[in-house]
This record gives C-alpha cells, sequence and structure tokens, in this order.
C-alpha cells in the first residue's frame, strides 16, 4: 500500500534546495514498538518544512531525533543515519550538547523557566560562554520573536507571568539567543488560542529569511498556510514528501489525499 | 432471558418499585449501617483532635502555674539552668543552646547530604539502582532512634576522639552526627520527590539549549524544586529539635552554655527525660519545669511545621 517510490527530497522543484538535514533510512523504536519505520528526507535550508500525520504517527519521535533529544529516553533506539551538513548526528564522538547548540526546540507547551523573562533568555548563552553585550542579546532574540513590545518594561518579572502565547514566544526568543542553525517546533500552537497561534505563524514567516524551521503539527491548515515542503507520515512511514503546494492539491498518493481533505486523522 | 425481561408489564415494575419506597421519594430504611460507620469514622477523627487539644491544654495550665512562680525574663533569659540544684535557677538558653548545636550540627550533616543523595537518585541514578537505593533509605529512617544513641556512643564518639582527643566523652558533635545520619533518609526522600516534581519539560527545554546534565540539574532543576526543598529542610530541623533518645544517650546531661560542639550538653528534650525518669514529685516547681520546657519545644516544632506547610502552600501551583 505505501508507496516505495517517496523521494526522499522534496523533488519536484527544478532547482532543489540545497539540504542542510538529511535523515537516510532512519527506524526508531520504543522497545519492540517501532515509531519511525525507515524514514530517508532532506530538509532543505531556510525553509520551513512541516511534518504531519494523524496522532501517534511518528512525527515528534522523528523530530526530536533531530537533536538527539529522545537520548533522554531509555528505551529509544535508533538506526539509519542522520547528518547535519554533512556531518553524523549519531556518530560516538558528536557531542549531544553541540548538537543541541546548532539545532534548537520549541516544545508543544510552552516550558518557560521559573525565573525571570530576561533570565530565560540569558540562560542559554550564560552557560555556554557567550561573551558580549547580553542585554542586547536579549533585546535582539526579543524583538525576533515579537515579544519585545509586550516585556520590554519588565524583563524582570517571572516567565510565569506571561500568557500562554507570549510564553511560547518567548521560549522561542530563548531558542534564538542560542543563535541556532535549525530550530525544531513540535506542535509549538497546540496549546494556544487562535489570535496567539496567527502571531507565531506571522513569526514563522519572519523566522524563514534566516533559520531553517522544521514543525510537527497535527493541523493541516496550519501546515499549508506556513510552510514551504511538506512531509506526511503514516503509521511511522514516510508516505509523501514534496513542496506544500503539490502535496495539498496534487497529492501523488491516495491516503495523503484522504488526510489531507479531512477523511481521517 | 432478555425476552421475559423486555415483556415485564409496567404493573410488574410497578410493584418492583413499590417494594421499597412506596412510590415516594423517601424512604423509611435508615440506612442504619452507613450511619453507624458515620459515627465511626467521626470518633476516630475526633480522638486526634481532642488528643491534640488535651496535651495543649495541659502544657498551658502547667506552664501557667510554673510562671507563676518564676518570671518569664528569668526563664528565657537565665544562662544558668539548674532547676534540680541548689541555688536553683531557671535560664532555658543553656538547653536551647544544646538544642541549637544538635540543629545546626545534623543540618550540616543531613542537609547537603540529603540534597546530593536525591539529586542523584532524581537525575542521574537509572531505574535499577533507584530501586535498591530508595528501600534502603527507608530501612534507615525505620531503626530505632535508641539504636543511632548507641551508635553515637560507641562508635562516633571513639572515632572523634581519636582526631580531636579535647572531646568529652559525651559531647554534642557525636550527637549531631547521629541525629543527622538520621534525619538524611527524610531529607533525601523529601528532596527526590521535589525534584521530580520539576516537570520533565523543563529539562527539556533546557537540554535543548545546550545545557549538560551539571547545568539542567544545579541552575534549573533545583531553583524550581526549592521550596520542597526548603519544606523538606524544615521538617528536618524539626525533626531533629525533637529527637530525644540519641541525643540523651550521646550528648551528656549537662546543661551548659555553649557553643562548643565537643562539649558535653543538654538539650530540652534530654532535659525532659531526664526529670521525667527520676523521682521529682509531681506539682512541684521542678515539676512543673518540664511543661514549661515542653511548651517551648511544642511551640517551637509548631512554628516550623506551619512555616513549612506555608511554603509548600505559596510555591506549589507554579506548575499547574
Amino acid at each position: 500500500m505505501m508507496n516505495s517510490t517517496v523521494s526522499g527530497s522534496p523533488g519536484n522543484s527544478a532547482e532543489p534546495d540545497p539540504a542542510i538535514l538529511e535523515a537516510r533510512n532512519v527506524c526508531i523504536s520504543y522497545g519492540e514498538n517501532l515509531a519511525v519505520n525507515n524514514v530517508s528526507l532532506l530538509i532543505p535550508e531556510k525553509k520551513i518544512t512541516a511534518i504531519i500525520g494523524p496522532s501517534g504517527c511518528g512525527k515528534s519521535t522523528l523530530l526530536r531525533s533531530f537533536n538527539r533529544m529522545n537520548d533522554f529516553i531509555d528505551t529509544v533506539s535508533q538506526t539509519g543515519s542522520m547528518t547535519f551538513r554533512g556531518e553524523d548526528i549519531y556518530a560516538a564522538n558528536t557531542d549531544p550538547v553541540e548538537v543541541r547548540l546548532k539545532i534548537g526546540m520549541v516544545f508543544q507547551k510552552p516550558n518557560p523557566f521559573p525565573k525571570s523573562i530576561y533570565r530565560n533568555v540569558a540562560w542559554g548563552p550564560m552557560i555556554n560562554g557567550m561573551r558580549g553585550d547580553m542585554d542586547e542579546l536579549v533585546e535582539a532574540a526579543l524583538k525576533r520573536a515579537a515579544l519585545w513590545d509586550e516585556v520590554k518594561d519588565r524583563v524582570d518579572e517571572s516567565a510565569l507571568t506571561l500568557s500562554g502565547g507570549q510564553q511560547q514566544r518567548l521560549c522561542i526568543a530563548r531558542a534564538l539567543a542560542m543563535k541556532p542553525e535549525i530550530i525544531l517546533m513540535d506542535e509549538p500552537c497546540s496549546a494556544l488560542d487562535p489570535v496567539s497561534t496567527a502571531r507565531i505563524e506571522d513569526l514563522l514567516f519572519e523566522l524563514k529569511q534566516n533559520y531553517t524551521i522544521v514543525i510537527v503539527t497535527h493541523n493541516m491548515h496550519q501546515a499549508a498556510r506556513v510552510s514551504d515542503y511538506t512531509a506526511f507520515l503514516e503509521n511511522g512511514v514516510l508516505v509523501e514528501y514534496g513542496e506544500t503546494d503539490q502535496v495539498f492539491t496534487r497529492p501523488a498518493n491516495n491516503r495523503t489525499e484522504e488526510y489531507v481533505t479531512g477523511r481521517f486523522g | 432471558m432478555t425476552d421475559s425481561a423486555l415483556s415485564t408489564s409496567p404493573h410488574e415494575f410497578g410493584d418492583v418499585r413499590g417494594d421499597r419506597a412506596a412510590n415516594r421519594l423517601t424512604s423509611n430504611n435508615s440506612h442504619w449501617a452507613e450511619r453507624l460507620l458515620n459515627v465511626l469514622f467521626f470518633g476516630c477523627a475526633f480522638i486526634s483532635v481532642v488528643t491534640t487539644a488535651a496535651v495543649i491544654i495541659i502544657l498551658a495550665r502547667e506552664t501557667w502555674g510554673f510562671f507563676q512562680e518564676v518570671p518569664v525574663r528569668d526563664f528565657l533569659l537565665g544562662t544558668r539552668w539548674t532547676p534540680l540544684l541548689n541555688p536553683k535557677s531557671y535560664g532555658i538558653l543553656p538547653l536551647l543552646s544544646g538544642t541549637v548545636l544538635i540543629v545546626v550540627g545534623s543540618s550540616l550533616v543531613a542537609l547537603p547530604v540529603g540534597v546530593a543523595c536525591a539529586v542523584y537518585l532524581s537525575e542521574f541514578a537509572s531505574d535499577r539502582i533507584r530501586q535498591v537505593v530508595k528501600p534502603v533509605l527507608e530501612i534507615l529512617a525505620g531503626i530505632p532512634t535508641v539504636v543511632y544513641g548507641f551508635f553515637a556512643l560507641t562508635f562516633v564518639t571513639p572515632v572523634l576522639r581519636m582526631i580531636l582527643p579535647q572531646t568529652h566523652v559525651f559531647n554534642a558533635a557525636s550527637a549531631a552526627i547521629v541525629v543527622g545520619i538520621m534525619v538524611l533518609p527524610m531529607v533525601a526522600s523529601l528532596c527526590d520527590d521535589a525534584l521530580r516534581s520539576v516537570p520533565s519539560s523543563l529539562r527539556e527545554g533546557a537540554y535543548s539549549l545546550g545545557a549538560t546534565s551539571f547545568e539542567v540539574t544545579i541552575s534549573v532543576v533545583l531553583p524550581a524544586a526549592l521550596s520542597g526543598i526548603f519544606a523538606a529542610f524544615v521538617l528536618a530541623v524539626s525533626r531533629a529539635i525533637g529527637e530525644t533518645m540519641a541525643v540523651t544517650l550521646a550528648a551528656g546531661a549537662t546543661p551548659n552554655f555553649t557553643l562548643n560542639p565537643l562539649e558535653s550538653i543538654q538539650t530540652m528534650t534530654s532535659y525532659i527525660v531526664q526529670v521525667s525518669l527520676g523521682d521529682t514529685p509531681s506539682g512541684t516547681l521542678a515539676y512543673k519545669t518540664l511543661f514549661a520546657v515542653a511548651a517551648v519545644l511544642f511551640s517551637l516544632t509548631l512554628a516550623l511545621n506551619l512555616l513549612a506547610n506555608q511554603v509548600m502552600n505559596k510555591y506549589h501551583e507554579v506548575y499547574e
């Protein structure tokens, strides 16, 4: 049933964008359970790639494997290769800390530290020994995340006083302050109201200029609105991967069509 | 069978209902078993309240009697405690200083080691190690305190005297060390709970910023668990204040107004033991000192427990 000819790269474009991340034959399992089944794909640089699929299809697992966040789950095992600019993310001498410095992450539920707004943004750069004007860095990151105007007078207040949407933008600012090259987003709007969601989606367009974004979402409309490329995962298998327009309007695979038109999932 | 149930006539159905409550919402059945249980459980709850109230009332009455004869000022500020010897003197400060020595000393042992132990258990230990260490801690907590006292006297004190020969046979340091070991499991276990209640999403957030486990623990998890850790500290201190047997055995019975841990001292609790075991006639002033000291002890531990509760409640709702 699965289309074995699914291309690892978001093919059809005349000039394929250069890839920054590459997964090749990646299988990830929790104990005996295979969550990601032989997935190969190329993530193009400075584009937004959406990973969609029904709940439990392995999309979060796949996303978290890009910056080795699955390392903290004892039962997870992974095979296949995964590279960042050609460097093996899972090589024995690869430092996961270095990987995460290059590949930042924003989570499903906003998870600011119980510290001040300022300290939330400055914490990462500080522990990693970044030199320079910290105030400037914090301000720049908050501006980038479109949060500065709302918090500039109260950066010393606890981050937990912010609304959910503001907290999520703070988490984005926190990730940006590390100057990563890629930002992974795991359903970043699923805990937010529509207004906050719209603000974050606007923000994604801004960020695309400078960052590569991989976003997992169960909201197909969101994927259609924000992404350049879309990967459709079902039961851990990459069913279809291509330019978002094509995936949503002329899907090559029946299952994709059924999913994006809302017939299941 | 289903058929017959379906074919039950409305009349029959009415009869069935009539048996129970005669088609009314009231019932003659008094549910006596329910009421009995209700009374029983209320009684159990009531006993604990009554006991507490009785303790407080008796403490207050006898303490009041004590202060009819000894001025409050002399009691709270006096530096000599000799209620059983002549010339009699009723200054509680020597007992307080003894208690402070034990509390500070035991905290120096229990808090750092307890927190370190909890950090290891919650952040670094594998599940298998946890499954072994946690029960061992609980066994440690279950050892009778008199055993600890004996351990202090026969092991800790000789070792101390080997290192510091000027140490007295009965000394505060030895008692403080074993009280520290005694409250260690409680501190470790409560701190472990506090650390584990920090949502894993915070840890993930920190790791995703390129933090090492050490940085995540020191700078995110520990601060986030601070209220729980503080509450554990307060409870540990409160337990050290109330600790009796080990202190009586190891620290001696010399009400010394000193902060030198190598000397023999007496704490409030060991004074109470000393007088209770002796043949002090009831109703005398010496007998009433028991209650005055107990009242101080009670107020201190109550205040600490309230403080711990306060801290827990105030900072607990930080994470939903």
